[in-house]
């Protein structure tokens, strides 16, 4: 047999499997992001309903959830726009309220991910829920197969429950008011599971000082003033520990 | 309503600022990963930047619209206690928000 038909028929045998094999990993990252996912689908739905509520077109939604997805900064957000709130206020937020995303890149297996396209959107789709999904000693042997279908599913589900959310948001009827609580509610829990995993009284002390006394020189400025301050208490306190040691 | 070049800019803002902050890590690992000053505000932020984000939430509640502070005051009360009982976000969310809803819809607020 001549060389080139050799390595023709071993393609056809290699290919195949590679396809099975790929196949095999999608389903497993199916598997993997199915129950996170089902567990921010509330959520989304209820991100869409307050984007129509709120006043915007409903095809603003899923512009929202896939260019930002972050959720907690997507409720937020959507209270920024209708405040028009300026693009510096916006920026600073994000920053603030995304910070600890820089510390997902610790255990997040992006070395398993190859190709600049696919590292770039891979790192592009680090939420919480991925993070934590992928927070584990298994996810370095992940194949890119796996990761990318675990974030582009979880991506696609939740753009798709918040346009879902939205088209909802759109019947509810206008006397209903109130849906923009779930922000709120968002924030006290999510402040509440942040608190559980670190039980100190002075930063949250600390923080609810800043966050009154802003709301008292400014409530249109608050979340800089606030957010400045805060930061800016944090990092006297960390100076400060470390010169009381040296 | 905003101008739709005005909430375009504000979404890309904010999306701009996400990846950064996910993909820079990759990029210069090592002086994020010895940073003992971000590491010490990394673990001290999330709590005290919900907290202001709450209390952000509430700045248009009209103190001397005293419906409106129970409202505020009773809902709150329950996603708490609802979140330290079963300790499932999506329920506490959902009760709080309902007690809101049905307050300020028949509050008028």
């Amino acid at each position: 047999m001549p060389e080139k038909n050799r390595l023709k028929n071993l393609e056809n045998i290699v290919e195949p499997a590679r396809d099975f094999s790929r196949r095999a990993e999608i389903k497993q990252g199916w598997k993997t992001v199915a129950p996170a996912s089902a567990a921010v689908a509330p959520l989304a739905l209820a991100l869409g309903m307050l984007v129509s509520k709120s006043g915007f077109a409903w095809w603003w939604a899923p512009i929202i959830a896939a260019i930002v997805f972050a959720g907690s900064m997507e409720f937020l957000l959507v209270g920024l726009l209708t405040a028009i709130a300026p693009l510096t206020q916006i920026a600073l937020s994000t920053l603030l309220v995304n910070f600890r995303h820089v510390f997902y890149a610790l255990s997040f297996p992006l070395h398993r991910v190859r190709g600049v396209g696919w590292k770039t959107y891979s790192t592009y789709a680090i939420t919480d829920e991925v993070y934590a999904l992928a927070a584990n000693p298994h996810s370095h042997r992940w194949s890119r197969a796996k990761i990318i279908s675990v974030q582009l599913i979880f991506h696609t589900l939740w753009v798709a429950c918040v346009t879902v959310g939205a088209g909802i948001g759109t019947l509810i009827p206008p006397w209903i008011q109130g849906l923009e609580f779930a922000v709120t509610a968002l924030f006290v829990v999510l402040a509440m599971e942040a608190f559980a995993v670190r039980r100190s009284i002075p930063v949250p002390v600390l923080a609810l000082l800043c966050g009154l006394v802003a709301l008292l020189v400014s409530p249109e400025h608050m979340l800089i003033i606030a957010m400045s301050f805060f930061v800016g208490g944090l990092i006297a306190a960390y100076f400060w520990k470390r010169h009381k040691r040296a | 309503m905003p101008e739709p070049t005005y909430i375009l800019a504000a979404i890309g803002v904010a999306g701009a600022i996400t990846w950064a902050l996910r993909a820079l890590p990759f990029v210069m690992f090592a002086p994020l990963r010895d940073s003992k000053l971000l590491a010490f505000l990394g673990e001290r932020m999330p709590v005290g930047i919900m907290l202001i984000l709450a209390l952000y939430t509430l700045r248009e509640t009209d103190m001397a619209n005293s419906a409106h502070v129970f409202s505020v005051f009773l809902a709150l009360a329950i996603t708490i206690a609802v979140q330290a009982w079963r300790k499932k976000m999506i329920h506490s969310i959902f009760v709080g928000t309902a007690v809101y809803v049905v307050l300020a819809s028949a509050a008028g607020i």
